[in-house]
């Protein structure tokens, strides 16, 4: 692989507090340093990143690949695909698939599909209960061993507080976390999204906020009682994101994570019964979402994450209360925060790097989340002023739910690499709509 | 706009205008003695064919919609949901495509999700009118309302209406509350709490927590039918409790200050959410509100093909 410098991009790294135009050197698939001075090898490539943004490759350890089971909706390269597409260096799948990834089996099976599609780096989540049934524990340890970075039961809560805690206190022997999906099933069954005026006004069955923040409190509880790491997905109320400023003020191992549509969407975006802004845990309040974008600002929320879950085409065309949950989200994840984070004002860039890229790499021990010299070489090269039109049709995601179809997002990525390989590069600058002139394409891996 | 043009579908009262709503009531009363009449037919819809498609049994709604169809002279389809494909687990686009094929003028649609009128409506080119959907509204329930109301009181504005019951899981109440407070009625509420919705207030009503306390305000009462289900699902304790604390009994009404109207969507429930002898008292309307269901069907299949309300006058001499 020939050595590649990066001249004249701004290198942001707030793991190492870099954010300065200045050259990068990636060698042997490793950062090899950073640095005005920084020369050139004999025979490297030199990538102009000239009005480019360099930065740790993107990490989401919420993702939803569909393979083993449904590879109509996805299929690990697909969802791979669609991360470098995004930017994302590294996802984690979650294990919700059919069958379930409840053994070191499956495991391995989702980490080796993964390198063969050799895009981004693939995760493999484990079940936390055998069958995802939640009654009893599935093997954490071989799990752990063949390559599971985290356990969750997502798509369903684990209800059990005795498997919850006995969950907690067995991960801790092999230092992963437990990602818990937070709703307290009984008070939210049957529900079709958030209860509030515009539910009632719809008449669609409400979701409380209650549930997602009993659930909350409850992990929280037993993660003081067992000192294990959990890990809470996809947090949408003000009041949940209350009690984690407050375990966290009391030291508890408590993360948490918020997906694009919580800090973007509000539930009137169900009006007309929009089968495209039905997911699980629901649109809420404007209030609401204003909170998890202040979180996400102040460090309660440790990270971004997109809880990516695609949908056959016709599966949306259908009752609001039929349809299924969930909207992909890998390709417009960057754009999103950069519009309602960053450009808003609410955070700097760095801090976006932080969460979307250290903190979730640093807090699941995965690759990337950083360009310290001697660090792998997993990084996103974009063009934060150029902007780009969502057409769902061009996606690289194999499904097209996404309630930003038609939109005009700021933020284009231009290439990504993993590992020092460029496994995206946009080979057709014109067709984002990018208001920049195309930029030389980095030369290929030799 | 002209009031009488609804656009192409009846969702829901929500969406109309008071001019709007208005119209269809006016357009009901030349309807209402085509009913009178030995030959109960005018011409106004020959020629056009309506669908009246049902996912839920609901047998007085569908005869209604039928008797206002065959009295304007159109040609009808029944389709119920049992033993037709759509139980066979077509999907509502599916079925759409196919009624759509079919070049069929105008679909009545009862379906238990919220939105499936609209959902079809936004799908075909035909005339869609909401028979009932889900939780969210039946509107034609919330016209023959209004228009029995202002039969009885001469008009809408400023008068005091109170819902009673399952406000929570009742199509009927949506309707109710667009169309009456869109009309200048007050518009109150009254049920135990687990089935009120949680946000009715914002709707613009007054809650009643105690049935006492809406007989002392309403000029009238709309008592909703509250089913079996409930029980089961843990909304009240029992049905026999339901009407100790919420029934709507003689005795209960002669504590208020004035005679109140009585009204009720059907069916009843007798000893529960009403007593026998109000359902069939002096100011029960029930069986007026039966009456003029038929006329405001007619006027709102008669407004969305097309109809002015002078031509419906005219249509009565026919
Ligand atoms: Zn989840």
């Amino acid at each position: 692989m020939k050595p590649i410098l990066f001249t004249n991009g701004r290198v942001v790294d707030p793991s190492q507090h870099l954010d300065e135009v200045t050259s990068l050197l990636v060698q042997d698939g490793r950062v090899a340093g950073i640095g005005l001075d920084v020369r050139a090898p004999d025979g490297a490539d030199v990538f102009d990143a000239t009005g480019l943004v360099i930065g740790p490759g993107l990490v989401d350890v919420h993702v939803h690949l569909r393979e083993p089971g449904q590879e109509d909706r996805e299929t690990i390269a697909t969802g791979a695909m669609s991360a470098v597409a995004g930017g994302f260096t590294a996802i984690c799948a979650m294990p919700n698939t059919d069958p379930v990834i409840d053994n070191q089996g499956a495991v391995g099976f989702v980490k080796a599909k993964g390198e063969a599609a050799g895009l981004a780096r693939v995760y493999p989540i484990g079940c936390v209960s055998v069958g995802q049934r939640g009654e009893r524990l599935a093997e954490f340890g071989e799990m752990a061993a063949a390559g599971a970075v985290a356990v969750s039961d997502d798509g369903q809560p684990v209800m059990s507080s005795h498997l919850m805690r006995t969950a907690l206190e067995y991960a801790r022997t092999f230092g992963i976390p437990v990602a818990d999906h937070c709703e307290d099933l009984p008070l939210a069954a049957g529900g079709a999204m958030h209860e509030g005026i515009v539910s009632t006004r719809l008449g669609l069955k409400g979701i409380p906020a209650a549930a997602e923040e009993i659930h909350v409190a409850r992990d929280i509880i037993l993660a003081g009682l067992t000192g294990g790491h959990v890990h809470l997905c996809h947090m949408s109320t003000r009041g949940s994101v209350e009690l984690i400023r407050r375990a966290k003020d009391q030291g508890l191992r408590v993360t948490a994570e918020a997906a694009p549509h919580h800090f973007t969407l509000t539930h009137e975006r169900c009006e007309g019964y929009d089968t495209s802004a039905k997911m699980n845990p629901p649109l809420r309040e404007a209030e609401d979402r204003d909170a998890i974008r202040a979180a996400l600002a102040d460090g309660t929320l440790d990270c971004i994450a997109t809880d990516h879950a695609p949908h056959h085409y016709d599966a949306k065309e259908r009752e609001f209360d039929d349809a299924p949950n969930g909207i992909i989200g890998l390709e417009t994840a960057l754009s999103l925060a950069l519009r309602e984070l960053v450009l808003s004002g609410r955070m700097t860039l760095p801090t976006l790097f932080e969460r979307m890229s250290c903190a979730p790499a640093r807090l699941w021990h995965l690759a990337g989340g950083t360009l310290r010299r001697g660090s792998v070489a997993d990084l996103v090269v974009f063009d934060p002023g150029a902007e780009w039109t969502v057409d769902p049709s061009r996606l690289r995601s194999k499904s097209r739910n996404t309630p930003w179809a038609g939109e005009t997002l700021p933020g284009v990525v231009h290439a990504t690499f993993v590992g020092g390989r460029p496994v995206f590069v946009r080979s057709e600058p014109g067709s984002r709509k990018a208001h920049r002139r195309p930029r030389p394409h980095p030369p290929a891996t030799g | 706009m002209n009031a009488a043009d609804l656009g192409k579908d009846l969702v829901g009262l929500e969406p109309l205008s008071a001019a709007q709503i208005t119209a269809i009531l006016d357009t009901a009363e030349p309807f209402k003695e085509v009913s009178e009449r030995p030959i109960k037919k005018v011409p106004a819809l020959r020629g056009k064919t309506i669908v009246n498609l049902f996912f839920e049994p609901s047998t007085r709604t569908r005869i209604s919609f039928e008797f206002a169809e065959k009295r304007l002279s159109a040609d009808t389809v029944n389709v119920q949901a049992a033993g037709s494909s759509v139980s066979k687990g077509e999907t509502l686009v599916d079925t759409a495509r196919n009624l759509e094929a079919m070049r069929i003028d105008m679909v009545v649609i009862r379906h238990g999700s919220s939105g499936a009128a609209q959902f079809l409506g936004q799908r075909i080119r035909s005339n869609v009118i909401n028979a009932g959907d889900g939780t969210h509204e039946h509107p034609t329930q919330g016209l023959l309302d209004l228009l029995t109301l202002r039969d009885r009181f001469g008009k809408i504005a400023g008068l005091k209406v109170c819902i009673v019951g399952d406000v929570l899981h009742s199509r009927v109440a949506r309707s109710n509350i667009w169309g009456l407070t869109k009309l200048g009625a007050e518009v109150a509420v009254c049920g135990p709490s687990t089935l009120l919705p949680s946000h009715v207030a914002d709707l613009g009503v007054t809650v009643f927590g105690r049935v006492e306390e809406a007989i002392q305000w309403a000029d009238a009462l709309n008592v909703l039918r509250l089913q079996l289900e409930r029980m089961t699902a843990g909304f009240i304790p029992s049905l026999r409790e339901y009407n100790r604390v919420f029934g709507v009994t003689s005795e209960r009404l002669s504590r208020a200050p004035k005679d109140l109207l009585i009204l009720h969507p059907g069916p009843m429930n007798r000893g529960v959410e009403i007593d026998s002898d109000v359902a069939d008292g002096p100011h029960s309307v029930i069986l007026p509100q039966v009456t003029n269901g038929v006329a405001v069907r007619m006027a709102v299949l008669y407004l969305l093909a097309g109809g002015s309300p002078d031509w419906a006058n005219a249509g009565g001499e026919a």
